[in-house]
């Protein structure tokens, strides 16, 4: 074992006491405030109530849904191609800018209000149509001539694409952040279901993303171009041995991921109502984390660990950390996502349910 | 005397393929050994199970009376087994000196304090990596000599390509070097004379040889004991002679005689 | 005239003429609406309006035109540009390409037409922020819609036709040409530093005969510098050449002295230059020099090592914190208020000690986990710096202020209101980069780090650790980046988390890769165009207007020249190899220059070697 090594077997057991550490201290404070181990850990500890728990639980899922739409990207891009399309996240930005232009349009037109349904079907094409264009033209342009290339040169691409397109949306459409128009009433108030709480927002977002889900496996399992992508992730030549057109297979991958980071997009939107250029980045970084956690290649993989990111990212400031004795805590949500990459990348590499690579893209 | 390197009742196993089973092997010091065998026999496996690159499953390898299971590559490098590749893996776009300086790595120590500083010790260090490199590739003729050092290692010609290949490792400084198929590719007459400078790589160097091989005529020139093997395991052991005459050996190559099979 | 054909081994290339109409339709099509929707992206990106402040040649040419009119001339002539290759048909060059730039023109210009129309008749202000009556007025150059609608599909014709017309002209033509324009652009881009120089050398008049009051070239100005580079073009063109090839052809010592004589020139000149530039050249030139250094260690970490590490901004920030806390009275929470200098052994350490703490668990990742995972760690550092949880260290969002200047073995204190000074100590720490760079490219270090990047099995196969090999390109890299930090928070003073951001990585990158990866003139020259003239992350460069485009720019260089240039403008001719493997090897084998082995040099050694071997 080299130093390097031992090293980092330090670092993952002191990660792990830690969560621990802090896990067991909540909960001590939880069962009695009083308890000493408790006030040792973090004396301003106020804990969670129940009703705070299953609000955060509902919107890490939801956010974590999101993340999860937009991991599938990210996990079929690498699964076929062998690297991190950087820009992902930015073809998520820009299919919420798109349905933040169209909602605000049809608002002014008072068709928002008045037939709220069909506007918002509208919105929803229109933000899966540009994403998938994006996704489409970027691998045309930026990635096809580059196949074959040296591993690093298409992710070094990529982030040259992302930068562009971030900074397009500054120089087209202005550096500001802008503003969804608001929801009806009645999809937007809180539901009761099963003894939680859910704003009809989130709870919306988590239908969708459910429906897309469904409908993604569908296309993937039992459509004849699913099992082409299938195909060509785990075999580029044998599959074109086959038969399989490997380009217009690769165009469709890439459209799909599209298409699902466009619904992401426009749940974005209507559940936070602003976006902005960088509205992109973080949950692209957060949604590649995901598909690592539940194993890259792996798309029910990439969901789960979606779902894991955002229900971590939302409870694990205020459950591990703030016991520890962190103090302002909600702002280090983006670092514990982080954090959550390198240890499942220290420990776990292979991601929760296994990779689903080609032969020379493991590890 | 004990053999410099021994191999006891080593298995592979990839996802459920057996690549190799219960082999036992050795090879003693000065010794020139080829392992033969059909395609798929497990021969490069082999090699690669001993240079560290793929673990074992069970078994043990010691070399110099030590296991070297488990070990990094560069660690069994700097142990003494330097190893060749059967598809030519050379640092292309190295000058060929600079092929043949960085394989002396572990075996010098010069780093950042070094280099930055240009200390006594650095450029005494620097000018015998840099003559041992000439003198490593003067074994070869003139070939890759004089002018030929500074040129990038992908302009070679195939043959000499596979020369740089066994330069780089014969610069690591090893007791024992494995040649992975080293006349592959090679026409007769470029076959016939490296043949000749293995023999000269034991008698001028000292080096131990393990060399896998297709080519008979190779083998039969130059090998004190060939080792044979077929899917995974040991099947005969000799000299040339008794290898290419047990009929073991021969159905392994070319399969048993029809009437045979029909039995 | 014709293009002559790659090589005279083999077959030459055919040429045919072709006529002026049989254009190659499709292409011309795909180019021409290429270029209209590129001009169209310009103007409503807001260039033609945004950058009309700046003239390039008063009062005719604006900077907000030429963001226009570039473009139809290089794309004029590429759609004229043919690879000739050995054995093929070949078109000649004639009129017939000169009508595909006229077209390509055409269709481009038309684009933009289109566009002065629907500005004039609907209102796309919202979501397109640039979509104004000012872009209307601009692109119908203040007349009536149809004469803009005409002028541009004119323009553009005319530009397009120029552009193709430079393969048609002759070499000696098209190098004056160039040159002249070269000559035009560098006189305008580098206005403020010609007159910051003349300033200084007293000359203060040639600055009035050269540039009009506003800025720009006067007309004047710009034919006489039009005839003087022509006739230094013609004169000097042959002189260039010989020159040149004369230093490339010298050996040994020779060369190693002609080098050294090089580099002492270069030397004097930036040291004393400055003395005769005024505050702001030598601002900019510091903030070159900052990133500057940056690009160099991030050069040995990407370039040499081939590690690509996206948090690279993390150990500029440990650099700038460290001495903010180290030297600052105002250190909220440990005010040990060191020297400068003193802080900065304590600061190669710290940059040493995260150095490895950061790439002890990355350094064993495939490439792409690596470059996200250190993405991670640089966004976790600027959390940490930037979070109410350590505000008590390191001052939260206020950061820390009132950093004292840098204090050189007290005889000079270095401080951000003094930029010539500030200079001398980047120029300083640039040149220890650049020398600790070539120094270790030279040695048994850089030569482990270019196998691991050729072959990183092979490399531990031949006995190189290459996680310690790695670690140490990292751990260098971080401390070039933490001198970075150091000199930053000396020179302006405080430190504030949104200086750090991954932005600063991936512009450091691009410095990097567009100057040429591993390749130390190519860094310089890089961070010089690029920081110089287009701007630092927050920091204006000479073309202090494309504030607002500098980034787009950014993304759009760092594509194109992994299209087309992977191996940077000033590449390293090893490196360039590697990405064109391919074409290089043709070029040898048709130079002749591949190795064929020498039959008469096996039967000399097989003279020796037949006593041991039987045939």
């Amino acid at each position: 074992m080299t130093n390097v090594d031992r090293f980092l077997v330090l670092i993952r057991i002191a990660l792990i006491s830690l969560i621990v550490i802090g896990l067991t201290a909540f909960v001590a404070q939880q069962i009695d405030p009083q308890n000493p181990f408790a006030r040792w850990a973090n004396p301003d500890a106020t804990g969670l109530t129940a009703a705070q728990f299953k609000g955060l639980l509902v919107t890490g899922l939801a956010q974590g849904a999101m993340y999860g739409l937009i991991a599938l990207g990210y996990s079929m891009v690498y699964g076929v191609l062998g690297f991190i399309n950087f820009a992902h996240g930015e073809v998520f930005m820009l299919g919420a800018m798109s349905g933040m232009i169209t909602s605000n349009k049809l608002f002014e037109a008072g068709a928002w209000e008045s037939n709220f349904l069909p506007s918002l079907l509208f919105v929803v094409l229109v933000s899966i149509i540009v994403s998938t264009l994006t996704a489409v033209i970027m691998e045309r342009v930026a990635y096809r001539p580059l196949r074959g290339s040296p591993r690093l040169i298409p992710l070094i691409t990529s982030i040259g694409v992302s930068f562009f397109l971030q900074n397009m949306s500054v120089v087209l459409l202005g550096p500001g952040a802008k503003s969804y128009p608001a929801l009806p009433e009645w999809l937007s108030k809180k539901r009761s279901i099963l003894t939680f709480d859910i704003e009809g927002t989130k709870l919306l977002v988590l239908v969708a993303a459910a429906v897309s889900m469904a409908g993604l496996w569908f296309f993937v399992e039992r459509t004849k171009t699913g099992k082409a992508m299938r195909a060509v992730a785990e075999d580029k030549e044998i599959a074109s041995l086959m038969g399989i057109n490997v380009n217009r297979t690769i165009v469709t991958t890439f459209a799909v991921g599209g298409a699902m980071a466009g619904v992401a997009g426009i749940l974005w939107g209507l559940l936070f109502r602003s976006v902005i250029h960088t509205t992109g980045f973080l949950p692209g970084i957060k949604a590649f984390t995901a598909a690592v956690v539940g194993g890259i290649g792996n798309l029910g993989g990439a969901m789960a660990g979606g779902v894991s990111l955002g229900s971590v990212e939302a409870l694990a400031p205020l459950m591990i950390l703030e016991p520890l004795g962190v103090g302002g805590v909600s702002q280090l949500r983006d670092a514990v996502a982080f954090t959550l990459l390198i240890l499942v990348l220290l420990v776990k590499p292979t991601g929760l349910f296994g990779e689903r690579l080609s032969g020379d893209d493991r590890a | 005397m004990s053999p410099l390197l021994e191999i006891k009742n080593l298995s592979v196993t990839f996802g459920g393929l057996h690549a190799l089973q219960n082999l036992d092997f050795h090879v003693n010091e000065g010794e020139i050994v080829s392992v033969i065998g059909p395609n798929g026999a497990g021969k490069t496996t082999f090699f690669n199970l001993i240079s560290g690159m793929v673990q074992a499953s069970s078994g043990d390898i010691l070399f110099e009376g030590q296991s070297i299971l488990g070990l990094d590559p560069n660690q069994v490098t700097a142990l003494g087994i330097a190893r060749t590749f059967q598809n030519v893996r050379l640092f292309a776009n190295m000058t060929i000196l600079e092929n043949v300086m960085v394989a002396q790595h572990c075996r010098t120590k010069q780093l950042i304090m070094g280099a930055l500083f240009q200390t006594k010790a650095f450029k005494q260090e620097e000018a015998e990596i840099r003559a041992h490199a000439e003198k490593v590739l003067g074994f070869f003729g003139s070939r890759l000599v004089g002018y030929r050092l500074e040129q990038t290692a992908s302009v070679l010609s195939y043959a000499n390509r596979r020369r740089l290949e066994i330069a780089r490792a014969m610069a690591t400084k090893p007791k024992l070097i494995l040649l992975d198929e080293p006349v592959a590719g090679m026409n007769p007459k470029e076959s016939v004379e490296l043949t000749g400078l293995i023999g000269r790589l034991r008698s001028e160097w000292g080096f131990t040889v393990v060399m896998i091989e297709h080519d008979m005529g190779v083998v039969r020139d130059v090998s004190d004991r060939v080792v044979v093997l077929d899917h995974g395991e040991t099947i005969a052991q000799g000299s040339y002679e008794e290898v290419s005459t047990n009929p073991d050996v021969i159905e392994a190559y070319l399969g048993r005689p029809v009437e045979e099979v029909m039995k | 005239m014709s293009a002559a054909p790659l090589s005279t081994a083999g077959a030459p290339a055919e040429f045919v003429s072709r006529s002026a109409v049989d254009l190659d339709w499709p292409k011309v099509a795909k180019f021409g609406s290429l270029l209209a929707l590129t001009l169209v992206f310009i103007a409503l990106a807001g260039m033609p309006v945004g950058l009309d402040g700046r003239a390039v040649i008063d009062p005719i040419l604006s900077m907000g035109d030429l963001s226009l009119l570039w473009l139809p001339v290089i794309i004029g002539y590429t759609v004229g540009s043919e690879k000739v290759l050995e054995g093929m048909v070949a078109t000649r060059k004639g009129a017939r390409d000169l009508m595909a730039g006229l077209v390509v023109g055409l269709l481009g210009g038309a684009g933009l037409s289109l566009l002065i129309v629907l500005l004039d008749n609907f209102d796309m202000r919202d979501p397109l922020v640039n979509w104004s009556p000012q872009l209307l007025e601009k692109l119908t150059f203040e007349n009536s819609v149809g004469f803009g609608v005409v002028m541009w599909m004119i323009i553009g014709a005319v530009l397009g036709l120029f552009g193709a017309s430079f393969h048609l002209m002759s070499p000696l033509v098209r190098d004056v040409v160039t040159k002249v324009i070269i000559t035009l652009l560098s006189f305008s881009i580098f206005e403020t530093i010609i007159t910051d120089l003349l300033e200084g050398f007293k000359l203060d008049f040639l600055t009035d005969a050269l540039y009009a009051k506003q800025g720009g070239l006067t007309i004047v100005t710009t034919i006489v510098l039009a005839i003087v580079a022509a006739i230094v073009a013609v004169v000097g063109r042959g002189r260039i050449k010989e020159a040149r090839a004369t230093l490339e052809a010298k050996e040994g010592a020779d060369r190693t002295r002609a080098n050294t004589i090089l580099i002492v020139i270069a030397a004097a000149l930036l040291i004393i230059l400055p003395l005769f530039l005024g505050k702001i050249t030598n601002e900019l030139l510091a903030n070159v020099g900052i990133f500057l250094l940056l690009a160099l260690g991030l050069n040995i970490v990407v370039g040499l090592a081939g590690i690509l590490d996206l948090g690279y901004v993390a150990f500029f920030a440990v650099g700038g914190y460290t001495t903010a806390v180290l030297t600052s009275p105002n250190s909220p929470g440990f005010a040990p208020e060191l020297p400068w200098m003193v802080a900065l052994i304590v600061v190669v350490i710290m940059a040493a000690l995260v150095g490895l703490f950061i790439g002890a668990p990355v350094i064993r990742m495939r490439g792409d986990y690596l470059a996200i995972v250190t993405l991670g760690f640089g966004e976790i550092i600027r959390i940490l710096f930037l979070s109410d949880w350590l505000k008590g260290w390191f001052g939260g969002a206020q950061g820390i202020t009132n950093i004292p200047g840098a204090g050189i073995f007290g005889l000079a204190s270095v401080k951000g209101t003094d930029p010539r000074a500030v200079f001398y100590l980047v120029l300083f720490f640039s040149a220890l980069a650049i020398y600790i760079s070539w120094r270790l490219e030279k040695s048994r270090l850089g030569r482990a780090w270019m196998a691991i990047r050729e072959d990183e099995s092979v490399a531990e196969a031949m006995g190189i650790n290459t996680v310690n090999m790695k670690l140490m390109a990292f751990v260098v890299g971080a401390v070039l980046a933490s001198f970075s930090g150091a000199v930053f928070a000396a020179k302006v003073g405080s430190i504030f988390p949104t200086s750090f951001l991954i932005l600063v990585s991936i512009i450091i990158l691009v410095v990097v890769i567009v100057g040429g990866m591993g390749n130390i003139m190519g860094v310089i020259a890089g961070a010089l165009v690029l920081i110089g003239v287009l701007g630092g992350p927050k920091q204006p460069g000479l073309l202090a207007e494309f504030s607002t485009y500098k980034l787009l720019i950014y993304g759009a260089l760092l594509v194109w020249m992994m299209l087309k240039r992977p191996e940077g403008l000033v590449p390293n001719v090893r490196r360039s190899r590697e990405l064109h493997q391919d074409e290089f090897l043709q070029d040898a084998w048709l130079k002749g220059e591949i190795d064929e082995d020498e039959d008469d040099v096996v039967d000399e050694v097989l003279g020796d070697v037949t006593g041991g071997a039987t045939a």
